[in-house]
Parts: structure tokens; C-alpha cells; sequence
């Protein structure tokens, strides 16, 4: 009995190591990206991995949200001077390169743009995305930003892979460029078991090219959701690396008592 | 410890206590040492927040429209700020009576060392001050005319009165006798940009938010 | 009970002493409270389950002076104490965590009474509070999750709201009065705030000190199942037992270190959990006119959840969710083995305690999963085996052989 108990109480213990290095991996999903090309549904496991204490990609991040994302998109749980602070911009700096004019840095990061007018110009209004990141995921926010498609049917022009029919037009196609579909003809077996031809998506083709090489716009889509992973919890490399003292104490502290056990439960026979 | 129960025969002398009480003191050592840590983020919670720190930010106001002798009203950290544009005759009152004031040279009372002067101000025409009563808190009124109203005496040079319990200040917020409030009124962190420019919360010296 | 004048020691000890009974206390519960010697792994869970209490009072207690409850309001204050109060962040992650702890601590306890069977006679009443603890703590952790007004909160208190319009009859108007509204809504969130922070805490404590009571009046059990009260030393304690003070203060200690080792693992680096102990969902503000993709309560309640899913009639679900639930409560009379500890108990319990668990861990998955194909199959399979743990316990403890009880405790000095 005992053995099963020892047996039960390790069994416990490496499963819950396993769950938290499983939820670790998942909370902190890490991954590189293939070269372009064919995509079919390769894109689906697109990752990127979270480089929160990267600062200088925070602040390439933050410029370009600034320029392309703060025309419609709030960030209303932030304010300007705690981005100052963690990402360690300097008062001027904030002042002349991304505070908006007449923003004080105590305000809320808001967008200038009326919600009920967006809401009438793109049937929905751009939502706030303080914690998209945190709701979706930086995986799934870096597909929605690369898997942009020109689709003359839609009233932006543009279509997406990951948010199909989205109302958002494509505000970084002058950098990406424009991106057209290929499809390919494949045969596939249908629920009835018969073969037919089914439409694939084989690849994009860059139709119209952007001011960024493909390289320069994934570091660019990096930089910008590694900085909506950052405002999603501001407070997580501070966490992580406190955690690492609190742990450790916590050893050491578990330690002496386990000490002081052994030395009163050897009176126990 | 001694018990005899057919488990634990140990006497005392078996026993290693000076051991047990090595290792009881090092363990609650450890113990509140992490128990006190474990406290901060308790008692730091409750510091005035981002939002509360950011509305009581740094307050501009534009001086250009008080007239001499007038009085305005800001808040700042939820306090009430009197600023009074003196003219050369309030200010010349101000040296007149420092044996019936409790604190002339304002040497107990609190205020930056910009304004540790005569005139308690960074600029003497304009009189900045936190409009509390030292005493327990209630808002003095002004009362700048000199003997009048009646009630303050003849010798009355002009200044404030709280109708709480009768404190009585001078021009430059000074305390006089027989008041039941015993400090001056207190002075803000203020500083001037230009003449009529006036930041408060900001030091002059400093120039960084107070 | 008085203690004479003379045994008072000096000083302000003594003032104490004379004027609350804190010497008796001492000498009643703790250095001359006998606990069995053998208690091993599964005996940490009580203390254990106490310290996660406290730090939900505690927790719970500084989020409140912060949180502003309100449709309008309760989400967005929530991430106020997160990115805007000093240490927020920390206060309220040590609170989500908190509460997948006590039912981690609680499941594990409880399990340890179906191992030694500490609800049978004469604890069948300790058993029963216990249950009763579970059902506040269930409650609680509910409304606890509809205060951050994220989307899951919404949609969890619909549908486990609306589970109560199934009772016949009664069932809608039942509705509505838990709602106070045409909807979940704002008053719901009121009152479920109002219930979660005063009234639920404080008939949590009163059924905790009542099972610390009970406790006491019975003793504890053990993993022999004997009861060391029946063989007492010359000193009138149990002879296979020992001071509870130091010995067990001193154990449960390390227990408290372990557990407060893991706790702080997921705190600081995990507090999500991948989703489980904080639900993604959640980072969404409330939106009645869109239901997430999954609606899954937190995993504590997924078994029942699954049970619930697994009957294709909304009516005949709940009723067999609501049992599932309550069938808990009969173990101490469905039981009727001789012996109490599964040690000496046949291969018919310990092969319907194993498979048991399997399907409580699997119906716990399952109810995290959409109720599709495969997952609907299984659920189906494992719920009958759930309740035949239950329904068919008086058969099978009575028909197996069982081993012989030692006269007294097994115990390794080394364990």
C-alpha cells in the first residue's frame, strides 16, 4: 500500500510538471516561420514567439501601431506614460515621435475615430485591442496581419484567410503590397466516397509590391502584435522574473522545515 | 517532551533540543521574513493608483485675467488652491503686526523654500496657498479689507478668516494669536513659466511633477 | 473547565490566561490531541484546503476594495486592479489561482476519505458537512466567475442559470427570480457579488469550524481504518497515537511549503494556465448577442458538465447532473463493507474506486471538449460507470472477502 501510495503521489507530481510545462509552452507558444511560398493550410500553424523583454521591438512595435492601428483602434486600458516608462521612451521622445497632439502622457491611448460612425462605415466598429492578445492569441494575430488577399467582391477590396469576410480593410498594404490567390485543382474524396475536383489555395502571388521586402514586413507584423502581446499584460516580465525570487525563497524555506520534521518525528516509533 | 504512550519514549535527556530550537528559530525566522514580504502587495495596494496619481497631475493655470486684489479657486489633489494677486498695499501690510503672529518667519509651518520669505510667494504679487485651516480642516474665507467687517477689530490688516472655530490669517497666510490653529496655511510645489503662467505641482527648482 | 490560579504562568500570559481558555485549547487540541501515527500523502488536504481558504478571504477581501460591481463598470475595474493598482496584478492572479487550488486540495481530500473510508460510522456526519462545504465552495466559485463580467461569465451564468427552468413547474419563474431580470443582467451581477463576498464566506467559515468540530468530538481517521481511541496507554491517550502539537504542525508544515511552491510556480509564470484556470474567453468584455465558441465552465465543474451533456433531453440532464452532485452525500450508508480502509478491502471496491476515478478524470476532459462524435460517445460510457461506482457500492462491499484488520497500526518510521 504504501508503494502505491508513493507510486500515486509521483504519478501526481509528473503530471502536474507536465500540465505546467504544457501550459507554459502554451501561454508562451514559440516557433519560426517558414519562408514564403505555397500556403494551403500551413498558415493555420503559423507562430511567433512571445519576445516581451525585447524592448527595442516594443518601441519598433508601439511607432507602428502609432502610425497605422491608432486611426481606428483604441488601446483604452493603457496610458501613454506607463508605455514611456516600460519601454523606457523618454519624455520628448514621447511627446514629439507617438503622443498625439493635445494628449497629455497620463492619458488613455484612444482612437480619435467615433465609434458610431465606424460602426456605419465598416458595419462593425474596430474593437479595442488593449487585450486582444490575451483573448486571441499573438499565434492568431499574426496570421490575420499576413494572410491579407486581394478579393474584388468585397466591398474593401480585401479578404482574410483567418477572419474571413472581415470588415477591416488592409491598412498595411502599402507595405505588404497587394497579395492575389492561386488556386490549384485537386482531387479529393467527397462523404460519398466518390472522387471530384476541389479548388485549393496553392499560394499568393505579390501583384502590386509594397515599400517592405517580405522579410522587412514579417519583422514589422513581429514587432507590432510582440507589442499587443506587451499591452495585453504590461506587468509579465516583471512577473516572470520575481517569480523566479518568490520560488526560490520558497525552497528554501520548505527546506528547513522539512528539517525541522525529521528531527521531531524521530521520537515517533 | 516527554510521553509515554508506546510511541514516543523519548526523555528528555534522548532528546537534542538545543538542535530543535536551532532549527524552530530558523524556520519562523524564514517564516515571517516571507510572511512580511508576502504583506507589501497588500499595504502597497492601497497607494494612490495610476488613475488617482494621474488626475492629481499637474495643474496650469492662467493668471493674466486676476485682477489686482482679486482671489481665484483651483483644485489640485483635491485640494482647494487660493491664489490671491496682491497688491502693493496688502504687501506692505505684511510686515506690520509680526508681534500678534504665531509663526512670523513661518519656521514651523510648511511650504517650499521658495516661498520661506517674507511674502511666503515665489513671486511676491501673487499668493498662492492651500486653502485648509490648520486647524481641523475647513475652508477660510477671505477677508481682505482692512477693519472690516467689525467683528475683527479695528486692527484688522486684511486677510483670511475660518468660521469653523475663528482662526485668523494674515495676507500671506500667517497664523495670528489667539487662533485654535497653531500653522500657517500651507503652500503647494508651484512654479512660474513667464509672468502669468502658473503650474502647480511642479517645484521651481526641481521642475519635475511634485 | 478552570484551571487552578496556581498553574497560571507570570505576566501578561497569565492576565490571558485567566481571562480566555487559551491554555485549555492548547491542551485540548493541540499538544494533548492524539492523531494516529500512520497518516501519510493524502492527510495533507485538510490543512491544506484551510490555507487556500485563508488566502481567498485575504485576496478576496483587498479585490473587493477595488472592484467596481456594474454592467458598465465590473470588467473594466477589473483591469484597472490589474494594470493601475500597485500589486493588483498580483492580488488578483493569487485569487484565480486560489480557487483552482481549493478544488485541486478539495478533490484530493475528499478522495482520501473514499481510500480510507472516513465516512463511515462514526463520521458519517463529518462526511456530510464536508459535502455541505463542497456545495458552498461550488456556489462560490460560480459567482466568483460572473464578477469579471467577461464573456464566458455571461454565458457560464446563462446556461447554468437556466439548468434551474428545467424543475418542473417552477422551473421559469425560478429563472427569473435568480436573474431579477428578463436576462442575466445587471441585477444578477449585483446580487451574485453581494452573495459571493459576504453571505457564501461567511457560511463557508460556520461549515468549516463545524467540521473542525465534528472532527474533533469523532477523531480521525486513518489509512488502517482502525480506531485508535479503543486502545488506550497508561496516560488515557491512544497508544497509536501522537500529539497532534508538534508533530502535526510540524508535518502539515511541510505540506503548506510544497504546496505553496506550486502555487507560486503558476502565479508567477503560468496564471492562465493554458486557458484552464483563467479562460480566454474571459479577456472579452460581456456580449449577449455573441456566445463563445465553447462554452465550458472552469474545470472544476466539467465532470458534472459532461454528465449533464451526455442525455439528449435538457430536462432529463439536469435532473441526472443534480443527482450526480447529490449521490455524494448517501456514501456513508451506500457503503456497507465491514472494513473501512481500502487496505482490507476486497478487489471488487478497488477495482470500482479505480474506475471510478478514471471516469471522474475522464468526464472531467470531456466536459472541456465540445459535445461532438467521439467525445459524446465516451461521455456516455463513462457516466453509467460513474454512477454504478455509487449505485452498486451496498452490493459489492458486502459480496467481496475482505482481509483481516490489524490489531494495531501499521507505521514505517521511514515513510
Amino acid at each position: 500500500m504504501r508503494t502505491l501510495n508513493r507510486a500515486l503521489a509521483l504519478v501526481l507530481v509528473l503530471s502536474a510538471a507536465l500540465t505546467v510545462g504544457a501550459a507554459q509552452a502554451a501561454e508562451e507558444a514559440g516557433g519560426e516561420h517558414e519562408g514564403g511560398g505555397a500556403i494551403g493550410d500551413s498558415w493555420k500553424h503559423w507562430e511567433v514567439k512571445n519576445e516581451v523583454e525585447n524592448i527595442t521591438s516594443l518601441q519598433r512595435g508601439a511607432r507602428n501601431f502609432t502610425s497605422y492601428c491608432l486611426g481606428c483602434h483604441s488601446l483604452k486600458y493603457m496610458r501613454w506614460s506607463r508605455l514611456a516608462d516600460d519601454l523606457a521612451i523618454p519624455e520628448d521622445q514621447l511627446d514629439k515621435l507617438l503622443l498625439p497632439p493635445g494628449d497629455k502622457p497620463a492619458d488613455y491611448i484612444l482612437s480619435t475615430m467615433p465609434q458610431a460612425d465606424a460602426e456605419a462605415w465598416f458595419g462593425k466598429a474596430p474593437p479595442d485591442l488593449s487585450l486582444m492578445a490575451r483573448s486571441r492569441g499573438p499565434d492568431h494575430l499574426y496570421q490575420f496581419l499576413k494572410t491579407f488577399y486581394a478579393d474584388p467582391s468585397k466591398p474593401t477590396g480585401v479578404n482574410n484567410l483567418f477572419l474571413e469576410n472581415t470588415a477591416m480593410p488592409h491598412v498595411l498594404s502599402e507595405l505588404e503590397g497587394v497579395k492575389t490567390p492561386v488556386y490549384k485543382e485537386v482531387e479529393v474524396t467527397g462523404e460519398d466516397g466518390k472522387p471530384h475536383k476541389e479548388k485549393v489555395l496553392e499560394k499568393f502571388e505579390l501583384t502590386i509590391p509594397g515599400r517592405f521586402t517580405e522579410g522587412e514586413y514579417d519583422a514589422f507584423v513581429r514587432d507590432t502584435v510582440n507589442f499587443l502581446d506587451y499591452v495585453g499584460e504590461p506587468v509579465q516580465v516583471k512577473r516572470r522574473s520575481l517569480g523566479v525570487w518568490v520560488v526560490l525563497f520558497l525552497i528554501v524555506f520548505t527546506w528547513l522545515t522539512w528539517l525541522l520534521k525529521k528531527e521531531y518525528w524521530k521520537d515517533v516509533h | 517532551m516527554t510521553a509515554e504512550n508506546g510511541v514516543i519514549t523519548t526523555t528528555d535527556d534522548e532528546v537534542d533540543n538545543s538542535r530543535r530550537k536551532f532549527l524552530t528559530t530558523a524556520t519562523v525566522a524564514t517564516g515571517a521574513v516571507g510572511a512580511a514580504f508576502a504583506l507589501v502587495p497588500f499595504i502597497a495596494s492601497w497607494k494612490p493608483s495610476e488613475r488617482a496619481r494621474a488626475l492629481g497631475a499637474p495643474v496650469e493655470v492662467d493668471l493674466s485675467k486676476l485682477d489686482m486684489g482679486q482671489m481665484m479657486t483651483v483644485i489640485w489633489r483635491k485640494q482647494q488652491i487660493y491664489i490671491v494677486h496682491r497688491t502693493p498695499e496688502m504687501l506692505a501690510s505684511l510686515s506690520s503686526h509680526d508681534g500678534r503672529l504665531k509663526d512670523p518667519t513661518s519656521s514651523e509651518s510648511e511650504q517650499p523654500d521658495y516661498a520661506k520669505n517674507a511674502q511666503r510667494a515665489l513671486k511676491p504679487e501673487y499668493l498662492v496657498l492651500i486653502g485648509i485651516c490648520t486647524h481641523l480642516g475647513c475652508l477660510p474665507k477671505p477677508r481682505f479689507a482692512p477693519g472690516t467687517p467689525p467683528e475683527l477689530g479695528a486692527d484688522w490688516p486684511g486677510g483670511f478668516f475660518c468660521p469653523c472655530h475663528g482662526s485668523r490669517f494674515d495676507l500671506a497666510g500667517r497664523v495670528f494669536d489667539g487662533s485654535p490653529a497653531s500653522l500657517n496655511l500651507r503652500i503647494p510645489p508651484y512654479s512660474f513659466e513667464g509672468d502669468t503662467k502658473l503650474t502647480l505641482g511642479v517645484d521651481t527648482e526641481k521642475k519635475g511633477a511634485a | 473547565m478552570a484551571t487552578p490560579a496556581t498553574s497560571y504562568p507570570k505576566g501578561f500570559r497569565g492576565w490571558l490566561y485567566k481571562r480566555l481558555p487559551v491554555q485549555e485549547f492548547v491542551d485540548d487540541q493541540l499538544t494533548g490531541y492524539y492523531a494516529p501515527k500512520n497518516f501519510n500523502f493524502w492527510y495533507y488536504f485538510g490543512v491544506l484546503s484551510l490555507v487556500v481558504l485563508v488566502i481567498q478571504l485575504l485576496t478576496g477581501i483587498f479585490l473587493t476594495m477595488f472592484y467596481k460591481v456594474g454592467d458598465a463598470t465590473s470588467f473594466d475595474s477589473v483591469e484597472f486592479i490589474m494594470r493601475e493598482v500597485s500589486w493588483g496584478w498580483l492580488i488578483r492572479y493569487m485569487h484565480s489561482t486560489g480557487a483552482s487550488f481549493f478544488f485541486i486540495v478539495v478533490y484530493l481530500h475528499m478522495f482520501r476519505a473514499m481510500l480510507y473510508g472516513s465516512y463511515k460510522a462514526p463520521r458519517e456526519l463529518l462526511w456530510l458537512i464536508g459535502m455541505a462545504v463542497y456545495l458552498a465552495l461550488m456556489a462560490e466559485a460560480f459567482m466568483g466567475y460572473v464578477l469579471p463580467w467577461g464573456n464566458m461569465s455571461f454565458w457560464g451564468a446563462q446556461v447554468i442559470v437556466n439548468l434551474f427552468g428545467t424543475i418542473p413547474g417552477i422551473g421559469p419563474g425560478l429563472v427569473e427570480w435568480i436573474r431579477g431580470d428578463y436576462g442575466i443582467a445587471d441585477s444578477t451581477l449585483n446580487r451574485f457579488f453581494s452573495l459571493h463576498v459576504v453571505a457564501i464566506p461567511l457560511a463557508l467559515i460556520l461549515l468549516v469550524v463545524l467540521h473542525l468540530v465534528a472532527l474533533r468530538r469523532v477523531g480521525s481517521n486513518n489509512p488502517d481504518g482502525i480506531e485508535i481511541k479503543e486502545k488506550l496507554g497508561a496516560n488515557g491517550k491512544p497508544l497509536d497515537g501522537i500529539p497532534f502539537h508538534p508533530y502535526y504542525t510540524v508535518k502539515d508544515l511541510v505540506g503548506v511549503g510544497l504546496m505553496l511552491i506550486l502555487f507560486a510556480i503558476v502565479v508567477f509564470f503560468v496564471p492562465a494556465f493554458g486557458g484552464l484556470f483563467l479562460e480566454t474567453p474571459n479577456f472579452e468584455p460581456n456580449n449577449p448577442l455573441s456566445t463563445p465558441e465553447h462554452i465550458a465552465p472552469t474545470w472544476y465543474f466539467t465532470p458534472y458538465y459532461a454528465i449533464l451533456r451526455a442525455v439528449p433531453d435538457q430536462r432529463l440532464g439536469a435532473l441526472l447532473m443534480f443527482s450526480s452532485v447529490l449521490i455524494w452525500f448517501f456514501l456513508p450508508w451506500l457503503d456497507r463493507s465491514p472494513v473501512k480502509s481500502m487496505r482490507y478491502k476486497g478487489w471488487m471496491s478497488r477495482t470500482a474506486l479505480t474506475v471510478f476515478v478514471i471516469s471522474f478524470i475522464a468526464l472531467m476532459y470531456l466536459g472541456l471538449l465540445p459535445a461532438e462524435g467521439t467525445y459524446v460517445i465516451l461521455a456516455r460510457i463513462f457516466t453509467p460507470l460513474y454512477f454504478l461506482f455509487f449505485l452498486l457500492m451496498p452490493i459489492y462491499t458486502k459480496a467481496e472477502s475482505v482481509k483481516a484488520v490489524p490489531e494495531r497500526l501499521t507505521y514505517d518510521a521511514h515513510a
